[in-house]
């Protein structure tokens, strides 16, 4: 008995280990693994990203210059990311946020997104 | 006058899939003479998800994906051993760098296990402020991973043929002081694992595998070495554990005290390891890419937080594989645990069936 008192003390002083959230939000890790942007005008159409990407999440069309990427069929594992020969593929440290309607991204040569 | 005949009708229970204790569902069916129970029936196959099948259908690269998606908690160590067999059937030699990062990242998560399963046990028991200390220790764990990663779970950073990230100085001083606070933390707590009266009461005598029905029935992981069976796969000296010194952790009580103490000082014992092998790494590069097909057949056996892992890989020389098996630890616990709950009573089932630690996701992948 105590032997507790010292450690209920601590406990009843030190701060709680809870966040008051949405006031304060944790701090993002450099590096945590979001969703992907695909910048068309350094990609060469290798079709690299498709066949390394586990569940086949992105389609290139090399001819119509065009690439669908699901996000909701991305398992955020980068590799994608990290294979990418020229780099055209940039990571986000943001999630994805939560969505009505199961859209795919089309991203396009030429045309703003 | 009708005599009155007593039949004697046994209750059957189910311990259902559903339960607050259980972190996975798995369904034992009891049957009770009064409060003593008198026999149990396993029921699997609530969360299978035919990934075997899936294995023969995927390109042989994208298995490492899926792979580390068959269990939530013990997910780098699948990986490891799918990319150990597959660099076995190729001849792939992983640099010398790369396996101690594999060392690493395996004992972290064998950390984050065993606090998990140390905070769900004492929820089972009701100890539940406990529970939130443990699991607030294990944050450090989580946060650890993800600064390394990414995620704060899947680390998704094995690849056939090494690694593909690698630990630069600032982060390795975040592993030492973020190591050094942990065990802090864990030293702290080692007189009420040891010697609280609550816990005892409940768990010292309670669910006893005697050793000769430990090694008849075929007990893995803590659950052989809390019996005193002295086995631990990590022994075989895979990746750079021939180079680390420590010995398997076994304790003789062969009850439910006994397992929670292996799996307690295997923490500290992960902490140690972790620091040596961090002052151990040699410098170099982390990959190796192989570039050929698998061809072949092989065997491989990680130590997993619960116990042996076991993998047969066999290639025919496509890019898809011939048949991959795994055969996870806790299937191989499952007749133990049932010879070890005859004879207790009702209350002490949550405390019995959480010292095998059942992670029913990987049984039946």
């Amino acid at each position: 008995m105590p032997k507790m008192l010292g450690k209920v003390l601590r406990s009843l002083l030190s701060q709680p280990a809870t966040l008051k959230y949405p006031a304060e939000k944790p701090e993002v890790v450099k590096g945590t693994r979001g969703r992907v942007w695909f910048d068309l005008w350094r990609c060469d159409y290798c079709q690299d990203c498709e066949r390394i990407c586990p569940p086949a999440a992105i389609t290139v069309y090399p001819e119509a210059r065009k690439i669908v990427y699901d996000p909701f069929r991305c398992i955020y594992c980068h590799q994608c990311v990290q294979n990418c020969m020229q780099g055209a593929i940039k990571p986000d440290e943001t999630p994805r946020k939560a969505e009505y309607d199961k859209v795919v991204d089309v991203f396009e040569y030429g045309k703003a997104d | 006058m009708s005599d009155k005949k007593v039949i004697n009708v046994n209750t059957v229970f189910p311990f259902g899939p559903q339960h607050p204790v259980l972190p996975e569902p798995i369904q034992l069916k009891f049957t009770f003479d009064d409060e003593k129970i008198v026999d149990v029936i396993p029921n699997i196959g609530y969360v299978h998800r035919a990934i075997e099948r899936a294995l023969e259908l995927n390109n042989y690269r994208r298995n490492v994906a899926l792979c580390e998606r068959i269990c939530g908690i013990c997910n780098f160590m699948h990986a490891m051993a799918y990319c150990e067999s597959i660099e076995k059937i190729t001849g792939t030699e992983v640099p010398e760098r790369a396996k101690y990062l594999r060392v690493i990242w395996s004992e972290l998560g064998r950390l984050q296990s065993h606090y998990l399963w140390l905070g769900l046990f004492f929820d089972a028991m009701g100890f539940e402020s406990l529970y939130m200390h443990v699991w607030r220790d294990r944050e450090i764990v989580l946060s650890l991973n993800e600064r390394t990663s990414g995620h704060r779970i899947q680390l998704s950073t094995c690849a056939i043929g090494g690694a593909s990230k690698d630990l630069d100085g600032a982060l390795i001083a975040n592993y030492r002081s973020s190591m050094a606070e942990l065990k802090k933390k864990a030293e702290s707590m080692s007189s009420l694992f040891y010697k609280d009266k609550g816990i005892r009461e409940r768990t010292v005598g309670k669910g006893v595998l005697p050793k000769n029905k430990a090694v008849a029935l075929g007990a893995v992981g803590p659950t052989a070495r809390g019996s005193g069976i002295n086995q631990d796969m990590r022994m075989n000296g895979y990746e750079a554990y021939k180079h680390l010194d420590f010995k398997p952790i076994v304790f003789d009580m062969e009850d439910a005290h006994s397992r929670m103490l292996v799996r307690y000082e295997e923490i500290l014992q992960s902490i140690e390891i972790i620091n040596s092998a961090i002052n151990q790494m040699p410098a170099g590069p982390i990959i190796e890419k192989n570039k050929k097909f698998p061809m072949g057949a092989t065997i491989n056996r990680v130590e997993q937080p619960r116990g042996e892992l076991f993998y047969y890989v066999e290639g025919n020389g496509t890019d898809k594989l011939e048949r991959c098996r795994v055969r996870p630890p806790t299937l191989a616990n499952i007749p133990p645990l049932v010879s070890m709950l005859i004879g207790y009573e009702v209350a002490d089932i949550p405390p019995i069936v959480l010292s095998v630690d059942p992670c029913v996701a990987c049984t039946e992948r």
